[in-house]
């Protein structure tokens, strides 16, 4: 008999913004996935034209509440390569130390509060808490350690003020970071533990041959700095963005999915980057992955869960690393001298790589803007996955196959705010 | 038999997500608040989606679509109160810089195929399409306000968010003023309370984020600005930023921008 069916997620939850999801099962073969995004549309790229170079740090942190640091970072560093001005030295370190805050704020929301509850069959963190009360009791207090660095450097954890072209307003002395210092030591014991817990717990049987887009750093794990690799051969600059990538507007979504000519889809975020740079994971972030049983290669997105653990932990050492050498810079930021250029950069947000262009004229105003976040890149990959997901298991009983298909969505840690500048479930099986 | 708990609903209409973030960045609080409170409706948090009507629901976000005009007068009739959290909720956000434009333009310049876009052409505050109980500011709003929101409500009072001036906060932190030390604009004077002042407190001036504040004196403020060195053009941007479509930051905006454009 062939069977036909649905399956239908209106609202999908836990995830950042709106979206839905509706797959169409015919004949046993899966005849349609769609992701769609009907967040509404808030048009930035339209209304940063006209606005002042200065503005454009604060301005896109409003794409997104949970990363508004990338933003902000790629923002300032598009700017600085359209002004010809290099950042470097503690205000460079102070950068890396935010975004530091930024990915273990992040990261620590989606594995406790996002992804967590589907592999211990919850449908939150608060029930999930009833039984497993320790294990949300210490993804509380690694986020709040997070957004504590953010705080300390950005004045506040949601939208910070502190960040602008050239580097900061205000730049902290050495003795502010006492306090911190001693709650990272033991977030990063605590985030080992972390990485032991997530490495235990079950796996769908699931892998995919992706091309992993993320930065490669030429001796750092990436932050703000880097080449735009590929395990299939990709290298080229930020600048080159445009020429290699292309966003397709689909009439299912209001975000633009963005694909790689000529080749298709492709991932960005914490599994791209890891499978392209473990070598420049910290010792004590290789030691312990090995010491959980991974290799250098990982390519079951629901493992992405020990991976988002292990960058966390990496961002805990990292961000150690930093405060030890620190000494207060000079001066807060450099000078900058607008001129009629345009800039790009390319960041690591938590979610994958975000790539921000802008031109500029003379004086410094906005003529035209361009923004490529992590969860437009990975749509279609996200579509690409559900498909053979769903094909290989045709027969669950509906209940069970929605949950796993939400799962597979939530693996990649979707931010829809994001992807409008993006998620609800249909399964249609007829 | 047990008191029943009250039901808390968070909704989303365009926005950026931060101001309902807020409630899950109080790591201190969110497991005691969950105890006392239903977390009946907050998709971003869970899958669980419990029946209304609610007794309090808090709405993040902007009306911009058709659809979700509709959506906030059935989530108005399923809540005992409403209140709106943010910029976006209360006076439409940064997305209501459209409102100053062609929206049809702006479609153009973001997706290559406006067809399949449906929007309003303009992004407005909760409080124009339904009764709205208590508007709390900011972009983002600030958690510890947040928090004193939803125990006044549950417990029948009024919210305790002092009116004041970002001015008034600068004083009471004892944060030397940015614009008599160094000259530095700030639209402090004008701001609404609740931040705690904390862009004097890193050496910049503030930029309005928690909106106009009662009665502003904009225009003074405006030519306190000049005076330090500020053209029309930048005090114009400063004040259509986040809270553009906030009745007094659209006139002093408005009106120096006719200055900017009469001297040009
Ligand atoms: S008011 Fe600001 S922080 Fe709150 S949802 Fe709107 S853009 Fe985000
Ligand atoms: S000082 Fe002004 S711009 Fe800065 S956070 Fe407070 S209200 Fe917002």
């Amino acid at each position: 008999m062939k069977k036909s069916k649905t399956i239908k997620v209106d609202y999908l939850a836990r995830v950042e913004g709106e979206g839905a999801l509706y797959v169409r099962i015919k004949g046993g073969v899966v005849e349609d996935v769609k992701l769609k995004i009907f967040e509404p549309p808030r048009f930035f790229e339209a209304f940063l034209r006209g606005r002042h170079y200065d503005e454009v740090p604060d301005i896109t942190a409003r794409i997104c509440g949970i990363c508004p640091i990338a933003y902000q970072m790629s923002a300032v560093h598009a700017m600085e390569d359209a002004f010809e001005v290099k950042v470097e030295g503690q205000l460079r370190a102070l950068r890396r130390l935010i975004y530091c805050g930024e990915w273990i704020e992040s990261h620590a929301l989606h594995i406790f509060m996002l992804h967590a509850p589907d592999f211990l069959g919850y449908e939150d963190a608060i029930q999930m808490a009833k039984d497993h009360r320790e294990i949300v009791e210490r993804g509380l207090r690694l986020k709040k350690t997070g957004n504590q660095i953010v705080s300390l450097l950005g004045g506040r954890e949601i939208h910070p003020i502190n960040v602008r072209v050239g580097g900061f307003y205000k730049v902290p002395d050495k003795r502010d970071f006492i306090d911190l210092r001693e709650k990272l030591e033991r977030g990063r014991d605590e985030a080992i533990e972390n990485v032991r817990w997530a490495a235990r717990l079950s796996f769908p049987d699931f892998e995919h041959d992706y091309e992993f887009v993320a930065l490669r750093h030429a001796d750092e794990y990436p932050f703000n700095e880097g080449q735009i690799v590929s395990n299939k051969g990709l290298e080229i600059s930020a600048r080159a963005f445009d020429e290699h990538f292309i966003e397709e507007h689909v009439s299912h979504s209001n975000a633009l999915h963005c694909v790689l000519k000529g080749r298709g889809a492709y991932l960005v975020g914490p599994l791209a980057r890891y499978n392209l740079n473990f070598d420049r994971l910290s010792p004590l972030a290789q030691e312990t992955a090995r010491e959980v049983g991974l290799t250098e290669v990982c390519r079951n997105p629901f493992q992405s869960i020990i991976i988002r653990s292990l960058e966390m932990l990496y961002a805990f050492d990292e961000a150690l690393r930093i405060i030890d050498q620190y000494e207060k810079p000079d001066s807060p930021s450099l000078e900058i001298q607008p001129r009629a250029a345009t800039g790009y950069a390319c960041t690591e947000a938590p979610r994958g790589m975000l790539y921000h262009r802008y031109r500029v004229d003379d004086g410094g105003i906005i003529l035209d803007a361009g923004i490529v976040p992590p969860t437009s890149q990975n749509q279609k990959t996200i579509e690409g996955d559900l498909r053979q997901f769903v094909t290989g298991r045709i027969e669950m009983p509906a209940d069970q196959l929605t949950l796993q298909c939400e799962q597979t969505i939530r693996n990649y840690d979707p931010c829809i705010s994001c992807a409008t500048h993006f998620l609800k479930l249909h399964l249609e099986r007829e | 038999m047990a008191k029943r708990k009250p039901k808390l609903a968070v909704w989303k209409f365009a926005s950026c997500d931060g101001c309902q973030l807020s409630l899950l960045d109080c790591e201190d609080e969110l497991m005691a608040v969950a105890d006392t409170v239903e977390i009946a409706n907050f998709l971003e948090a869970s899958r669980r989606v419990t029946k209304g009507p609610y007794d309090l629901s808090l709405v993040e976000g902007s009306i911009t679509t058709p659809h979700d005009a509709e959506r906030i007068r059935q989530v108005r009739r399923l809540s005992k109160y409403l209140v709106t959290i943010g910029a976006c909720a209360t006076s439409g956000g940064i997305q209501a810089l459209r409102n100053f434009k062609d929206v049809k333009d702006f479609i153009r310049i973001v997706y290559a195929t406006p067809d399949y876009i449906s929007t309003l052409d303009k992004s407005t505050a909760i409080s124009e399409h339904v009764k709205v109980d208590f508007e709390l500011r900011g972009c983002p709003i600030n958690k510890r306000q947040l928090l004193e929101v939803i125990s006044a409500f549950l417990g029948g009072r009024r919210p305790n968010t002092p009116a004041h001036s970002v001015c008034v906060e600068c004083k009471l932190r004892g944060t030397v003023c940015v614009m008599v030390a160094h000259g530095t604009p700030c639209l402090g004077p004008v701001t609404h309370a609740g931040c705690g002042a904390i862009c004097p407190a890193y050496a910049r001036g503030c930029y309005g984020c928690f909106g106009p504040m009662e009665t502003p004196n904009t225009a003074s403020l405006s030519d306190w600005l000049i005076g330090l060195g500020a053209s029309e053009g930048e005090i114009a941007r400063t004040f259509h930023g986040f809270n553009a479509w906030a009745d007094e930051f659209r006139q002093a905006g408005d009106l120096n921008e006719k200055k900017q454009d009469d001297q040009s």
